[in-house]
């Protein structure tokens, strides 16, 4: 049992007293949900004038009202905005979130993206008109290939955890290409991301956690005792999300191989040692690797991501379609193979997540082979600074150097009634956003911090000196104060029991409400 | 390098509080024989703004733009006109620059969005409730046939021969991975399946799609009475988003799920992706429905937000018993769809839907007028299949080379199969005179 | 009357041959605000340690295992109404559901409440 739930609930509503009549705070703004700005007949378009021709439906009738509600273009846009003012982002300030790597998104690469030749193309026009965006993708491919060592890739997935998927798709092709089908067991450290679990029993396999060592880092001798023939994968993050560095990893690559089993690598943080530190030289069979945490594609508020995958030599015949293959001087995309092809099937509609390819692409040649060396190391420097300090402080379950995140754990917490909850919402008062709170699972109330690169000198000075003040402060034991955190915030801490209990996931209209409540 | 902020002495000061020697003293868990000396010898340096928009830009330049030519390319993607405002409005760095809403005090604004944008889905599809979107419409396809396996506890989905064939590959990839079968009909370009027909005890579900990829409509009404009376569900699935503002929405016609693509509203064309995919259900289902969902609550104050809710489906809490692997969505091209649908509004779209109707009905009159060429549907949306005298293949490429991008060969969805078979589309973008090209231009290649 | 607990924190109330079934008052703590609650539905075969229900919190999800064999006669819809039930009263009318034992044997592997007792305290 997970025994880190937090709490969820919230006290009892506050008086209001000292709020303004509109219920605004000079620039945090109120905002109605759109659909009660409704006013029938306005439109935020004008259309060309409608051909004069009858329907031409069948069977099928003319439906009746939407239920969409009518706005002019300047109310959606004051829409928009007042709600993009409720949120916190990287644009605005540091955004520490383990495992996440919130880097700075540099515009060059949205201008890119927007170029008609690219964002205006459709993904099924013939292969003559296209061949500057097959381009694009064999030569992302070719900066992945040269990055990580591997012979082969697939661009298909469209997010990290579909790149799982692929990769894991793969190697489950390649032991029933080789009559080992029956390897069912797939070998997850405890410290995994949820989605490692949750990839290899969606495709059948059943999921055997492997413990960690004192230093935060897989028990080798713990996995050599669950290898065996059943064994088709381990899979496993590196750097770890403890932030630690596998050392063994080429033992553990070693072993894995000679029990016949594949070797999968989370690429989540491929981040701290891009440019640096090659993964076929690890020994990996597959990585896949986040466009949008390495090569700096938007978050977006929850995406789109982008989740190529690269494979070793023995797994390169089993990738997803389509790929692009270079034939002569032109640019092929191989959407089906003929007979005796080794390609497992489609992962997506079309060719992968284009947009993120060319953001990805401009922020690889932005940086170049030595801009990539700089930007891992000033990850690693960023996150060991902040360790080093916020140490005395804090608790850290295990000794460094870490790579581009830190941890603590919340022993410096004990006995003070304040929990790794409230330090992150009362870090929100502080202009900061949280850190990764309750993760990874194999350390108490973990607070994982990742600084990136792309942040300052100044700016960790400035957080480091608000989480130390925190963090005294909690030591005092006010844990009322930081239960009441955050405080300046456009909502308060929110009610997620409630929301959970009565799920509302729409907007209705009054009397339809009723009805379902009923 | 313009994006790393950290001087040579910054470097050395903080490497002093460290108390380490260097950076790479930093690296040193890193077994040496994998570490590099320095920056990978293959690649080139860093480049300034202006070298690295030349070198894109000349490999853009090499694409054929949709836009700068008539183009009628539909099956699964739609080349729609995207109100300034939508493109403008996803590039506020409060949008583009945020992480998924772990901390809803500071995420309201993409809480709300979300919020916004499953009401929009619900009322678009005719039905109860919408998640937070997918990667696309056809991970929505699989990701609906899974979750209809998880409702009856069984194991059979029937796909019909008018579902888009990369859907129905997507789908049949996971049912050979995940465990389950999916029964292909072959390609229903003239209409008579019997979908009802094959529906048995082991049947999990039906999908139709709708419009078809050949651009067919039908009522399927009775076909979601005959699915439910066997225990089985019906999976509708949308390509064509802005059919929605015309047609009878599908939960009306009672389907249970409703897996759709969302690119049309706010989303360029970009070679195939990001996209979105959007995911109704019906209510009763809802605690069986991957990807996210946002749900309303109040704070400590007692005033409206929101919050991600239900979360103990997903993976970072159930890992291997989670209803799906997902974790990302496609949260910048839902704002996209969720703006560009506010703008256009019960009145816009209606009038989107209806005027892309009528660029299809015309085009079709132009098409059938060329000698040889038959138009297959007696009803569509705003996508038909024509018959051609040769193969469609042929005439999509000559066509191309005098910049008129004329359609999808059906040969090239479904190989070997349909050479001469066309699938062409309108939209609201397509002139008189782009039409008129066209039909002038296949007159003289025929 | 008799109750036994095992170490997934589910108590298992004896009568005659029917077994009353729930999660511990320290579950529930453990757990959090409960908010969902899946049942099994009367006449469901259920074998000793197998999956039986499932209890969600906010942030957590945990199964419940069936402590004993036997087959369901009946499962709490009030509980399904309001799962807080769980929280308030875990170990009274938060009970998940009723089995007819198929092997009382069983019984005598899982822990008494003096024991139970000690095994909590010793997880701290």
């Amino acid at each position: 049992m997970n025994n880190q739930g937090r709490p969820t609930a919230i006290p009892a509503p506050t008086s209001a007293a000292g709020d303004t009549v509109t219920g605004n705070r000079g620039l945090r703004i109120e905002e109605p949900l759109i659909f009660e700005q409704d006013s029938p007949g306005r439109c935020g378009v004008d259309l060309p004038a409608l051909p004069d021709v009858g329907l031409r439906l069948g069977p099928v009738k003319p439906r009746g009202s939407i239920g969409l509600p009518g706005l002019s273009e300047p109310q959606v846009v004051r829409h928009y905005t007042r709600l993009s003012q409720k949120n916190y982002a990287i644009d605005a300030g540091l955004y520490p979130l383990g495992s996440c790597t919130m880097k700075h998104n540099p515009r060059l690469n949205e201008k890119m993206a927007r170029l008609p030749g690219f964002a205006d193309v459709h993904p099924l026009q013939p292969e003559s008109t296209v061949q500057g965006a097959l381009a694009l993708m064999d030569e992302l491919a070719h900066w992945l290939k040269a990055l990580t060592g591997m012979p082969a890739v697939t661009l298909a997935p469209a997010a990290g955890a579909h790149g799982e998927m692929a990769g894991m798709m793969a190697i489950r092709a390649a032991l029933e290409h080789r009559g080992e089908g029956a390897r069912k067991r797939v070998l997850v450290p405890e410290s995994a991301h949820g989605t490692n679990p949750a990839t290899a029993a969606a495709i059948g396999y059943s999921v055997d956690p492997i413990p960690a060592t004192a230093e935060g880092r897989v028990d080798l001798e713990a996995l050599k005792a669950k290898l065996g023939p059943d064994v088709a994968a381990i899979m496993l993050t590196n750097p770890n999300t403890c932030g630690l560095f596998e050392r063994d990893i080429i033992a553990i690559a070693e072993v894995v191989h000679a029990a016949g089993a594949f070797f999968y690598c989370d690429g989540a943080n491929f981040n701290a040692i891009v440019g640096r530190v090659m993964p076929a030289e690890l020994g990996i069979d597959a990585m896949h690797i986040n466009l949008h945490k390495t090569f700096s594609t938007p978050h977006g508020g929850g995406g789109p991501g982008s989740g190529p995958v690269v494979f070793s030599a023995a797994l390169a015949p089993f990738v997803p379609v389509p790929y692009v293959r270079k034939d002569g001087d032109r640019f092929v995309l191989v959407e089906r193979e003929g007979e005796g092809g080794t390609a497992y099937g489609r992962m997506k509609a079309f060719h992968g997540q284009m947009g993120m390819f060319v953001r990805a692409l401009s922020y690889m040649l932005s940086h170049g082979a030595d801009g990539l060396w700089q930007a891992s190391g000033d990850a690693v420097l960023n996150a060991n600074y902040l360790m080093a300090r916020l140490n005395d402080v804090m608790t850290a379950p295990f000794e460094g150097p870490c790579m581009h995140e830190c941890l603590f754990d919340d022993r410096f917490l004990k006995g003070t009634g304040v929990s790794t909850l409230d330090i992150a919402k009362a870090l929100i008062d502080e202009g900061f956003h949280p850190m990764t709170m309750y993760f990874p699972l194999v350390v108490h109330g973990a607070l994982l911090i990742e600084p990136t690169e792309t942040e300052s000198k100044d700016a960790l000075d400035q957080f480091v000196t608000a989480l130390r003040a925190l963090a005294e402060r909690a030591k005092t034991g006010d844990a009322a104060w930081f239960q009441a955190a955050p405080r300046f915030t456009p909502r308060r801490r929110l009610d997620e029991t409630a929301a959970a209990r009565k799920p509302v996931l729409r907007w209705a209209p009054e009397p339809e409400r009723l009805e379902a409540a009923e | 390098m313009r994006y790393l902020p950290l001087t040579e002495s910054d470097r050395r000061s903080m490497l002093a509080t460290i108390g380490a020697a260097s950076v790479d003293d930093l690296f040193r868990d890193v077994p040496m024989a994998a570490r590099h000396s320095g920056p990978i010898p293959e690649l080139p340096g860093h480049m300034g703004e202006l070298e690295v928009e030349r070198l894109l830009g000349s490999m853009a330049a090499r694409n054929l733009a949709a836009g700068s030519c008539p183009s009628f390319l539909g099956a699964g993607s739609y080349r729609h006109h995207v109100p300034s405002t939508v493109d403008y409005m996803i590039q506020r760095g409060e949008f583009l620059t945020a992480y998924t809403p772990y901390q809803p005090e500071i995420s309201q604004g993409t809480l709300q969005v979300l919020f916004e944008f499953q009401t929009q889905v619900a009322l678009l599809t005719g039905m109860d409730v919408a998640n937070a979107s997918m990667y696309d419409g056809a991970t929505s396809c699989s990701e609906a046939v899974k979750m209809a396996n998880r409702i009856t506890r069984r194991k059979k989905a029937i796909l019909s021969g008018g579902l888009h064939p990369h859907y129905r590959d997507v789908t049949t990839t996971d049912a050979a991975f995940t465990g389950f079968d999916a029964v292909t009909l072959p390609p229903d370009a003239f209409g008579g399946e019997d979908l009802a027909g094959m529906v048995d005890a082991q049947t999990s579900c039906v999908v139709v799609q709708y419009p078809s990829v050949f651009g067919r409509i039908y009522d399927y009404t009775e076909l979601a009475k005959s699915c439910q009376a066997k225990g089985a569900l019906l999976i509708v699935v949308v390509t064509e988003a802005v059919s929605l503002g015309l047609l009878t929405p599908p939960g009306d016609m009672g389907a249970d799920i409703v897996a759709a693509e969302g690119q049309s509203f706010g989303n360029p064309l970009n070679f195939g992706g990001p996209y979105v995919g959007l995911f109704a259900c019906k209510e009763k289902y809802v605690r069986q429905m991957p990807g996210r969902l946002c749900g309303q609550t109040v704070d400590a104050d007692g005033k409206r937000g929101f919050v991600l809710t239900l979360s103990t489906r997903e993976q970072h809490i159930r890992r291997e018993k989670a209803t799906s692997n997902i974790c990302t969505n496609s949260g910048l091209c839902a704002l996209a769809f969720s703006i560009h649908v506010s703008l256009l509004g019960e009145e816009g779209l209606a009038g989107l839907a209806r005027l892309n109707h009528a660029k299809a009905v015309q085009l079709a009159e132009k098409l059938a007028g060329v000698k040889g060429v038959e138009v297959v549907n007696d009803a569509f949306f705003n996508e038909f299949t024509v018959k051609l005298p040769k193969p469609a293949a042929g005439v999509v490429e000559t066509l191309a080379q005098r910049r008129i991008l004329a359609g999808v060969p059906a040969s090239r969805l479904f190989p070997g199969e349909h050479p001469d078979l066309l699938l062409v589309a309108a939209t609201e973008t397509n002139t008189d005179s782009d039409m008129d090209a066209f039909a002038q231009a296949l007159a003289e290649v025929l | 009357m008799t109750v036994k607990y095992t170490k997934d924190h589910e108590w298992v109330r004896i009568e005659g041959d029917v077994g009353t079934v729930g999660v511990t008052d320290f579950a529930q703590q453990q757990l959090g605000d409960v908010v969902f609650v899946e049942l099994p539905e009367a006449g469901r075969e259920l074998t000793l340690g197998g999956e039986a229900a499932v209890v969600e919190s906010v942030k957590a999800a945990s199964d419940v295992f069936a402590p004993v064999s036997g087959t369901v006669t009946e499962s709490n819809g009030a509980l399904v109404e309001e799962p807080s039930m769980v929280n308030s009263a875990a170990e009274t009318d938060g009970w998940f559901f009723k089995l007819t034992l198929s092997s009382p044997s069983e019984l005598d592997d899982l822990m008494d409440a003096d024991a139970y007792k000690a095994y909590v305290e010793g997880l701290h």
